[in-house]
């Protein structure tokens, strides 16, 4: 794994792409903290992260892209396959490489609030607390990233899928307010994300059976609740989104309560999807 | 040093690696021989642990690849058809890479990427882009990668492919000099290759196993009689009568008779074709004719490749999509 992550950073730190991150995420803060703490003379700095949390739509997928994509567009995954490493030391030997690239910027940021309670009061903890929140919607993001990036070998698609959804992540508690917030519409949401699961384990595992079984059980389970007790539903689907959304649950750090519920929730997006990746990795074998 | 046993690959309907059993022995040169869409680069994927086996195993010095990937890992050195080369560094930083990753450290690691350049003769481009880099420095570089970690047996597919002649030899020469201190299994479609640098030869057809054997054994074991063709300055009747004096002549066709001169054709059963013209020789001789022409055609491997890989049934019949399938089993 070792090998792996010393690997990525040499090669992030030779092309432009390090730096590139590196330069967006501190101009994004920058302007951030000369908005709110300097102009507007704010002296809580987490909140310059809500304004420079939106950055994270164009530069985790500028991060990520290439990360397997890239590997398999120059063929060089074969050599990854014959090492005597295996398919999660890869993944994660990638995403720690991804992190510490990440954690460059933000050490620098971590300077800010020192700086700024030279000329006032700052509250550090929260201002330190929402560090860390940002540090780990980052890290939740990248996993996303590279389980993108793993389904195909073309970079700029990887970048565009990965745009969307952090797009449609950013935006899906505003968004929760315009869906249907009925029972039935609830159903019909969760029937097709049962059906968008069951593709999507068909396409990793190439394993028709499961897929189906997964979808029919969950679908079936659904339906029959639903006609049990109808009422559950009701205003199911604006909630869910709210849940799931990694942005809204980093906003509630922002503004001073640091929600343990969060860190795990961070944590086990980032250990899913790189889990997905591994599976995604695995199945070019297998196929 | 490694069995495969059984070894079956599907893709949907079609198979491309059907129930292969052989067995490599340690200190050989191997040649895997077939034509296009043979099934050889998804055999060798499958053994190097890159790609899964529908059904069979892989033994390496007793590891199972699928079930102790690690262990079997280690004792192998693959490169692939297309050499996995990461463009945008020097040889160096590749192979320091691929050395970590081959659990190979420090001063053992800069030590060995020394001798790894040096058999492999990337001294002068160490340091140079591998963008940068011609195909046969290229290829250099993939094959010095496999032998990082000293593995017992190096895979090579299709290692000339796409080289001009120069570096073909030059590669040619590298693998012969490794068959000296490794096991050494190489792809290839053209059979002189194979049968310049191998000891022994795997010819595989649509996924089957046709031969097994040493170059000169399948030469001289398979198929086609070996041929002698004569001309003599005797009437047809006068040639007629010397041959019929020699023994282990099968078959007998005057192809042309005019002037005083005899052409035949002959057909032996005796591998060794030098002691039928000795033969041939004398007895011409005895009768005072002489003998103005004498040509020995060897049933080649050549003979034998067509034969065997055109014995079998043409199955599929779509086959571009075969081909392509094996250049890119993905």
């Amino acid at each position: 794994m070792t090998a792996i992550l010393k690997h990525e950073l040499r090669s992030y730190f030779h092309s432009l792409t390090a730096y590139v991150f590196g330069a967006f995420l501190l101009a994004f803060v920058g302007i951030g903290a000369m908005l709110y703490n300097l102009q507007m003379a704010v002296s809580n700095f987490e909140y310059v992260f809500t304004f420079s949390s939106l950055i994270f739509v164009v530069i985790v997928p500028i991060l990520t892209m290439r990360t397997v994509a890239e590997e398999r567009k120059q063929k060089t995954d074969t050599l990854l396959y014959s090492l005597p490493i295996t398919t999660v030391q890869v993944i994660l030997g990638k995403y720690l490489a991804l992190l510490i690239l990440y954690l460059i910027p933000l050490a620098v940021i971590a300077i800010y609030p020192l700086i700024f309670a030279q000329f006032g009061e700052v509250y550090l903890l929260t201002s330190y607390g929402s560090i860390l929140g940002f540090f780990l919607l980052g890290a939740a993001l990248i996993a996303v990233g590279i389980f993108l990036s793993s389904l195909t070998e073309n970079q700029g698609l990887a970048a565009g899928i990965g745009i969307a959804v952090i797009l449609l992540n950013y935006y899906s508690v505003s968004l929760s307010e315009y869906v249907s917030a009925t029972a039935l519409g609830s159903v019909i949401a969760l029937v097709v994300v049962f059906l968008l699961l069951g593709l999507l384990i068909r396409h990793l595992t190439q394993n028709g059976n499961l897929a189906y079984w997964v979808s029919f059980v969950l679908i079936a389970a659904t339906v029959a609740l639903y006609i049990l007790d109808s009422t559950a539903f009701e205003g199911l689907l604006p909630k869910i989104m709210e849940q799931l959304s990694l942005f809204e649950r980093f906003s509630v750090i922002v503004y001073g309560v640091f929600d343990m519920t969060t860190v795990v929730y961070d944590l086990s997006v980032a250990a899913f999807f790189l889990f997905l990746a591994v599976q995604s990795l695995e199945k070019r074998r297998y196929n | 040093m490694i069995t495969v046993e059984h070894l079956t690959k599907r893709y949907g309907s079609f198979t491309a690696v059907d129930d292969l059993s052989f067995e490599i022995e340690a200190g050989h040169v191997y040649g895997f021989l077939g034509p296009n869409g043979a099934g050889k680069s998804t055999t060798m994927n499958i053994m190097t642990g890159c790609l899964s086996a529908t059904a069979g195993h892989v033994q390496i010095d007793g590891y199972d690849v699928f079930e102790h990937p690690k262990e079997a890992k280690r004792w192998i050195g693959y490169l692939p058809e297309q050499p996995p080369l990461y463009l945008n560094e020097t040889p160096e930083e590749y192979l320091h890479f691929v050395g970590e990753a081959k659990g190979i450290k420090g001063t053992a690691l800069r030590e060995q990427i020394d001798s790894v350049v040096e058999q492999t003769g990337l001294g002068p481009v160490r340091r140079q882009r591998i963008a940068t880099l011609s195909k046969g420095y290229r290829q250099r570089v993939g094959i010095a990668q496999a032998l990082l970690g000293n593995p017992k047996v190096i895979i090579l597919d299709e290692p000339t492919v796409g080289l001009d002649p120069i570096q073909i030899i030059e590669i040619r020469e590298l693998i012969t000099r490794l068959g000296g201190s490794h096991t050494v299994i190489l792809s290839s479609h053209i059979l002189s290759e194979v049968q310049a640098i191998c000891e022994k030869i795997l010819i595989i057809s649509h996924g089957k196993l046709v031969a097994f054997d040493t170059a000169d054994n399948l030469e001289r074991q398979l198929l086609s009689p070996n041929e002698i063709t004569l001309t003599a300055e005797a009437t047809e009747a006068e040639a007629e009568a010397i041959l019929a004096g020699v023994p282990h002549i099968t078959h007998r066709t005057v192809t042309a008779a005019e002037k005083g001169l005899t052409t035949l054709r002959l057909e032996t059963d005796l591998p060794d074709l030098h002691d039928l013209s000795r033969k041939l020789f004398f007895a011409f001789a005895r009768e005072k004719k002489a003998l103005l022409e004498l040509n020995l055609k060897k049933a080649n491997l050549e003979d034998i490749f067509l034969e065997l890989t055109d014995k079998q049934p043409q199955a599929e019949p779509a086959s571009g999509e075969q081909d392509k399938k094996e250049a890119e089993p993905s």
